[in-house]
């Protein structure tokens, strides 16, 4: 069976979920093989081994922490070309779609990024994307050179399949390009406790009717109950309410969780476009118009300031 | 001294209007408004601002791939303040995907000559947002991309990316390309004196002979990638609608624990 190269994103050897998801769909397809790079990447294996991944390669180097996207495209290729694979998968974040951008355009391939799904076709992987803010579904395929495709969150479900998971250290000779765009410096973001917004299962977003950056504090309560995420929609980012990495929509994230609640949202096709294949919608706002009550499988037309603190309350309450 | 920047820029269907795919399953763009890429505006003003705050002489070149009417976004371009424009203009270059159009304007650049490269984050149409990366890795220069604040100083470009683990300090020599997100600072208006100016500004056109391209290195028959079918999504179902009198809350729990949420 084919070899499929499945890029990891992990955090000092922590598997993020996209990852795990990749392995799922690259079953489909072939044989998993993951590539870990960077501080850690050994330790991804026992988690990358139990969702599937035959081998593991690895390699760590300074460069891939002190220069940007570029040293991890030379060791994608050295993988690329020591395994010959039937189609490289890469998370869907901002680096995965530059490293698979750059990283096709060497091997000769076409790219295709985004994917909601991936399925086997006579002709090679078939990828599923969501267009045009989600109003309509392609079907693509790379037609030329190893299939590179970028996938996004919550595009599988998570699956145990398990593995060899073998450990081999990958060979990497960093090109001249590599260290051409320093790191000199790298705040990391505070973690809030909550789940990453794109890999949520329930997001709680806030727009223009919080009316205030304090206001927020309703919004995280209401996700703090679900265990949720909290997005907010350009209005609101824009007036300093919350931070960009929040953002939903067409120019921040896009997210596709199981639930998706939008507060103060009028759902204008910017926001649309980030949020609308959540599998279930629910809309709280003032104006009975809102174009975000078509989207809706639950709206109330009313005002945030009672419906979201009574809601809280009620989840709070029912989980005792 | 002096600095080159191309800014390179799309003409996308207007979002709010109703996007379709034509039969060859590329882009209907006879049927909706098009429009400069709204993303495309911040990688003009940032353009304009590096000038602004040079002693250098800045010359500031827009640079557009697409049909006839992709003019209207060099106009815009042209009438925020860039200097001149190219419009590389060819019927063989319909259906080219990201890998040729990345093909197209590094050819482009080449020939206009650069020194600084400024794109969008991405096209509000596609929305891939590999371009940028794409064009670092043809012309073989540094990518400082997805910058919220960018400067240019003594050759060396400087910026900050906000990614979701950490916010980076990026730096790299000149010649590169640099990508800039909304954060990066609202675009300008164009003032009246602006779009009088920009009528007298030059507007280059080639076409894939001026770039030494073939035919068949872009468009639908040069793609790198095949669309085999486009479904339009099926209109949602109407959901439940309640006016809060009181219990709004209540009842949207009870919803979310019929869902199984809670």
């Amino acid at each position: 069976m084919a070899e499929v190269l499945v890029f990891v994103d992990h955090v000092d050897g922590a598997v993020r979920k996209p990852t795990l998801e990749l392995l799922t769909l690259a079953r489909r397809i072939g044989e998993p093989v993951a590539v870990a790079l960077g501080a850690g990447a050994e330790n991804t294996a026992a988690a990358l081994a139990e969702h599937g991944a035959v081998k593991v390669l690895t390699h760590d180097a300074s460069e891939y922490a002190d220069y940007l996207v570029v040293p991890k495209v030379d060791a994608l290729q050295a993988a690329v070309e020591s395994v010959s694979p039937a189609a490289v998968l890469v998370p869907s974040s901002a680096e995965g779609k530059e490293i698979a951008a750059r990283l096709a355009l060497r091997i000769g391939s076409g790219i295709i990024t985004d994917a909601v799904d991936i399925e086997a076709g006579d002709e090679g992987p078939v990828a599923t994307q969501s267009v045009f803010a989600a109003s309509f579904t392609t079907k693509s395929r790379v037609s030329k050179g190893t299939p590179v495709i970028t996938v996004k969150p919550n595009s599988a479900a998570v699956e145990a399949a398990p593995a060899a998971g073998a450990v081999e250290a990958l060979a990497v000779t960093f090109s001249a390009q590599a260290t051409g765009t320093k790191v000199t410096g790298r705040t990391p973001r505070e973690s809030t406790g909550r789940p990453e917004l794109t890999e949520a299962a329930i997001v709680v977003s806030g727009g223009r009717g919080v009316n205030g950056a304090e206001n927020f504090a309703l919004i995280e309560s209401l996700a703090d109950s679900l265990g949720a995420a909290v997005g907010a929609s350009r209005a609101a980012v824009d007036a300093g309410w919350y931070p960009h990495t929040n953002q939903v929509g067409q120019t921040g994230k896009s997210v596709s969780p199981q639930l998706y609640i939008a507060n103060g949202i009028s759902g204008a096709i910017q926001h649309r476009a980030g949020m609308q294949t959540s599998k279930t919608i629910v809309a709280v706002n003032k104006d009975a118009e809102a174009p975000i009550f078509d989207l809706v499988d639950y709206g109330v037309v009313g005002d945030l300031f009672d419906v979201v603190p009574q809601l809280t309350d009620e989840i709070n309450t029912r989980k005792g | 001294m002096s600095l080159r920047i191309v800014v390179t820029v799309k003409y996308v269907p207007d979002a709010t209007g109703d996007r379709h795919f034509a039969d060859d399953l590329t882009v209907d763009r006879d049927d909706v408004d098009g429009l400069l890429s709204e993303l495309d505006e911040y990688a003009v003003e940032q353009a304009l601002q590096i000038s602004e705050n040079s002693d250098d002489d800045v010359e500031i070149t827009v640079l557009t791939v697409g049909p006839e009417d992709a003019k209207d976004a060099l106009r815009k371009a042209l009438s925020m303040g860039a200097d001149k424009a190219i419009h590389v203009e060819d019927d063989d270059l319909h259906g080219t995907d990201a890998i040729g159009t990345s093909l197209v304007l590094a050819k482009a650049i080449e020939k206009a000559g650069y020194d600084l490269v400024i794109s969008g984050l991405a096209s509000t149409d596609g929305t891939m947002g590999v371009v940028p990366a794409l064009l670092a890795e043809r012309l073989g220069v540094p990518q400082v991309t997805l910058l919220s604040e960018v400067s240019v100083e003594d050759g060396t470009v400087k910026g900050r990316r906000d990614g979701d683990a950490a916010s980076e300090q990026l730096e790299a020599s000149l010649p590169a390309v640099v990508s800039v997100t909304d954060q990066s600072g609202e675009a300008r208006y164009p003032s009246f004196k602006g779009i009088m100016a920009a009528k007298k500004k030059p507007v280059e056109s080639w076409d894939l002979s001026d770039l030494d391209l073939e035919a068949e290195e872009v468009g639908l028959e040069g793609a790198w990638t095949a669309v085999d079918s486009a479904t339009e999504r099926p209109a949602r179902t109407a959901g439940t609608i309640v006016k809060d009198e009181g219990e709004g809350g209540k009842q949207l729990a009870e919803f979310l624990a019929g869902q199984k949420f809670i």
